[in-house]
């Protein structure tokens, strides 16, 4: 395994009774970026929940199986989710940046909340990580001044991309980021990928393959809970090896 | 072969990463693991404390009725004879009282508060219609105190003189109006309650009409209805369970009522069927002669009222909240009104 | 033969009476609260003066008598219950909203409603035999855990009401930071729900300060000055239904003096909460 990367070993989840992911393995690649994809409901979601352990949010969710982080298993005995999310962000579907919070709050949420950094440090790593999404021109006159809610939908994702950077996770998820977001929205955000995997192992879910494509060395799909290939993006959709893979990708269902 | 949809690759455009700046990870300390069991347990002790609350509620009452529940027993209830110099405790006069004055209220209230809710649904202009429901809520925010002296100074006199003499004279073949008019008694306390209970039936009313689904109302209108027969079939008809769970509600509240009841109700120990007699009711004969009790068995006595009280409030408001639940919460959500 | 179009007489004067009857409802409805309201500004308006406000009651007969003790035994008394009921009230709601979505969160929701349906003369007498009877004697502090008791459901209803408005996302984004349950609701949740919690404080808060039941054994009212929470203390609804049933005239101008302080403290309360919110979506219910 890479430095930075993730190392799946039988992740299985359950919402209740219902089965969600069967027996996933898969060794994401450490720097890189990953993209998970699939028709609705085949579980992308859910796995990628389960890198941070969001899919225990759910009071009915259960997950077994072990990922490595590092060294660490996150799902072993000693370890909390509160530490797991603070090594792997994520970034939402919707915007969903802190109603009552400027610009400069919501990104230092993570480190202020956590008691990490105030003062002057704090003002630097607020800087440093609208920088790192590409918003830092846009809003610098007005971080304490703009609630966070006030900025456009592409400007908010990017918002709750510098406050998930913010406390410089080793692993960004990000579920289905671009996909309320209107095309030049979504082309900024595609672009400042490229920095961002010097830095952090990237995990992004998506239903649109161009977008797939455009961003990600790596592929993984899913079908009904199980993880059917797993390679090269630009392997997969030129030569898939599976059936079911080349059925998705060219369209014929999902 | 099928042909592959043409996409444009990430290794394509990307330049390959040529050293990897793996950014020094700064250690930050480890959070604590007993904060958020810690504050869960803490959250819960303040929500535990409301069962903590009704337990020794509960339990207050119990014991101290302990001495009159083994004196009397069943006797207590149906005894008439309210007399602590010789020591016999009857709580009849007081359960009569306390009913008779409830259901005067509801008899009075329902009609007026169903059609408060009405008016402010159907008929009232949208602009008028938060002020209205507004000045319905200033009316609960009264305190009891301020309707007692209300009751006391205006609606006696004004019963006495007037509308009880005219009572007596037309509806007296009744015989629900003999006896000299005093202006305080069942009827002045039956008012007062009514007017305390409509904000209570009124706003449940209005919660559980307006969840009424307007494909209901849309459908009867379809078929050449009236606006009354509109309320009165898809309207009435749907939210008729709600409506009965917010009459019980303020029946609820009604029962437990103890200043402006004690304020205007007479405080005789007796049991008449004339309205216009002065009564008594379970609240207010605690309120008066709890600090006067001498001797344990006239407290104990008391003590056995409250605990009638308690006993009786506390099922009539969950059989009203089942009801009011059970309608409500099925339903979309309401229009801010 | 022609079917008649239209609607029958009868049925039209059946809807105009039954639409008489609502409105005639409503105005009766709005009649009787301006009517209790008038004859408060008229009848208390007469009495008060400077005297009033700062004098303490003197004998029948005496110029100048005031409720001063009264209305600051009330705020000393309300102070107690709500630095007891508050703080309990909102740490129940915040149980019920983020730790309460299962059956024992529902059976806790339950006992609150229980307990709001209590009638407030017997949590009186309960308050008097847990404290005053431990105590052995009358106190401010009695009377301030009776009226705590029946602020917390409330407030708790309240609290967890606005905090459930706060969308699932805000909870999402703040535990996806590793930031823990307990410091996302007290620093992220909180001051979210802060302007609907505060209402809510209010509501609760002009509720109980019009209570007289449960301080007739508890804080039992007192004529002269007093600021010793363990000793009994005059309260402005217990003086106004002292005064109120006495035979004294004088008495009788005072009590409609105190109640339009009374009403204007607690109606004053209501009608700047509601303004403040007419616009918002929030909506508490009895």
């Amino acid at each position: 395994m890479t430095a930075g990367g993730i190392r799946v070993e039988r992740l299985n989840a359950w919402f209740g009774d219902k089965q969600a992911l069967r027996d996933i393995s898969i060794n994401i690649e450490g720097y890189h970026t990953t993209a998970i994809i699939g028709p609705s409901g085949c579980g992308k979601s859910t796995f990628v929940r389960c890198l941070n352990r969001m899919h225990e949010v759910n009071p009915m969710a259960r997950a077994t199986g072990r990922v490595f982080i590092g060294n660490t298993d996150i799902y072993e005995n000693g370890t909390t989710p509160v530490e797991v999310r603070r090594r792997v962000g994520m970034v939402f579907q919707k915007p969903n940046p802190f109603p009552t919070m400027s610009i400069y709050d919501n990104v230092a949420a993570g480190l202020k909340l956590n008691g990490w950094e105030r003062g002057r440090r704090l003002g630097d790593a607020v800087e440093q990580a609208l920088r790192r999404a590409a918003l830092w021109d846009e809003v610098k006159d007005d971080l304490k001044k703009k609630s966070g809610a006030s900025l456009s939908g592409g400007q908010q994702q990017r918002l709750c991309i510098a406050r998930a950077l913010a406390v410089e996770p080793e692993v960004l998820l990000m579920d289905e980021p671009a996909s309320a977001l209107d095309p030049m929205a979504t082309a900024k955000i595609e672009d400042l990928l490229f920095e961002l995997k010097q830095s952090v192992t990237v995990v992004i879910v998506t239903h649109n393959m161009q977008q797939a494509a455009r961003v990600a060395e790596f592929t993984g799909f899913f079908l009904m809970g199980a993880l059917i290939e797993f390679d090269r993006t630009e392997q997969m959709f030129t030569k898939p090896r599976d059936k079911r893979t080349e059925d998705y990708v060219t369209g014929r269902f999902g | 072969m099928n042909a592959m949809p043409k996409f444009q690759f990430a290794e394509q455009r990307a330049l390959a990463p040529v050293a990897v700046l793996k950014p020094k990870r700064v250690v930050h300390p480890r959070s604590s693991r007993f904060a958020d069991p810690c504050f869960r347990v803490g959250m819960a002790g303040c929500s535990v404390s409301l069962l903590v609350i009704v337990g020794l509620i509960l339990l207050e009452l119990l014991t101290h009725s302990q001495m009159s529940v083994h004196r009397f027993g069943w006797q207590f209830f149906v005894g008439t004879n309210w007399n602590p110099v010789s020591g016999e405790f009857g709580a009849l006069p007081f359960i009569y009282g306390t009913l008779v004055s409830s259901l005067l209220a509801l008899v009075i209230a329902v009609p007026l508060a169903l059609g408060s809710a009405l008016f402010i649904t159907e008929l009232c202009p949208k602009q008028l219609r938060s002020t209205v429901s507004f000045l319905l809520e200033l009316l609960a925010a009264i305190p009891s105190v301020i309707y007692g002296l209300w009751g006391i100074f205006v609606l006696a006199p004004l019963l006495r003189q007037y509308a009880e003499p005219w009572l007596a004279d037309h509806f007296g073949w009744t015989g629900l109006f003999d006896g000299p008019p005093f202006g305080i008694g069942m009827l002045a306390a039956g008012i007062i309650l009514a007017i305390m209970i409509i904000p209570i039936i009124g706003s449940i009313a209005r919660e559980v009409v307006l969840a009424v689904p307007s494909s209901q109302r849309e459908g009867v209108l379809a078929l050449g209805a009236t606006r009354w027969e509109t309320v009165r079939l898809a309207i009435l008809r749907n939210a008729r369970t709600g409506i009965l769970g917010g009459v019980i509600l303020g029946l609820g509240r009604a029962l437990g009522e103890t200043i402006a009841v004690t304020m205007v109700i007479g405080n005789t120990p007796q049991i008449s069927s004339s309205l216009l007699a002065p009564g008594y009711s379970l609240a207010s004969v605690i309120a008066n002669e709890f600090s006067e009790a001498t001797g344990d068995l006239y407290l104990s006595a008391l003590f056995e009222i409250g605990l009638a009280l308690f006993l009786i409030t506390l099922i009539v408001n969950a059989l009203a909240r089942l009801l009011v639940w059970s309608v409500t919460r099925g339903m979309p959500a309401r229009a801010n009104v | 033969m022609k079917r008649e179009k239209g609607i029958s007489l009868g049925r039209k004067l059946r809807n105009h009476m039954a639409m008489g009857a609502v409105i005639i409802s409503a105005l009766l409805v709005i009649a009787s609260l301006i009517t209790i309201l008038a004859y408060l500004a008229v009848r208390g308006a007469g009495s008060l003066n400077w005297a009033f406000f700062t004098h303490l009651p003197r004998p029948i007969g005496e110029s100048g008598s005031g409720m001063a003790n009264a209305i600051a035994g009330s705020g000393m008394i309300l102070l107690i219950a709500s630095a007891i009921g508050m703080p309990v009230g909102i740490g129940s709601g915040v149980f019920l909203a983020e730790y309460g979505r299962n059956r024992f969160g529902n059976f806790l929701r339950f006992t609150a409603d229980v307990l709001n349906g209590v009638p407030s003369i017997v949590i009186g007498i309960t308050a008097y035999s847990l404290v005053v009877v431990t105590q052995k004697h009358f106190s401010a502090l009695a009377g301030g855990l009776a009226l705590a008791i029946i602020m917390v459901p409330t407030i708790s209803r309240s609290t967890e009401e606005m905090l459930l408005m706060v969308p699932h996302s805000v909870r999402e984004a703040a535990l996806g930071l590793g930031i823990p349950r307990w410091r996302t609701t007290v620093s992220v949740l909180l001051p979210a729900a802060t302007s609907g919690i505060v209402t809510g404080l209010m509501l609760g808060f002009a509720r109980v300060a019009g209570e007289t039941a449960p301080l007739l054994f508890t804080a039992l009212g007192n004529q002269f000055w007093n600021w010793k929470p363990g000793h009994p203390t005059a309260a402005l609804p217990l003086q106004i239904y002292t005064y109120a049933l006495s035979p004294f005239d004088e008495w009788h101008r005072m009590a409609w003096a105190g109640a339009l302080v009374l009403i204007l403290l607690i109606v004053g309360t209501v009608a700047v909460v509601r303004l403040v919110t007419a616009r918002s979506v929030y909506r508490v219910t009895v």
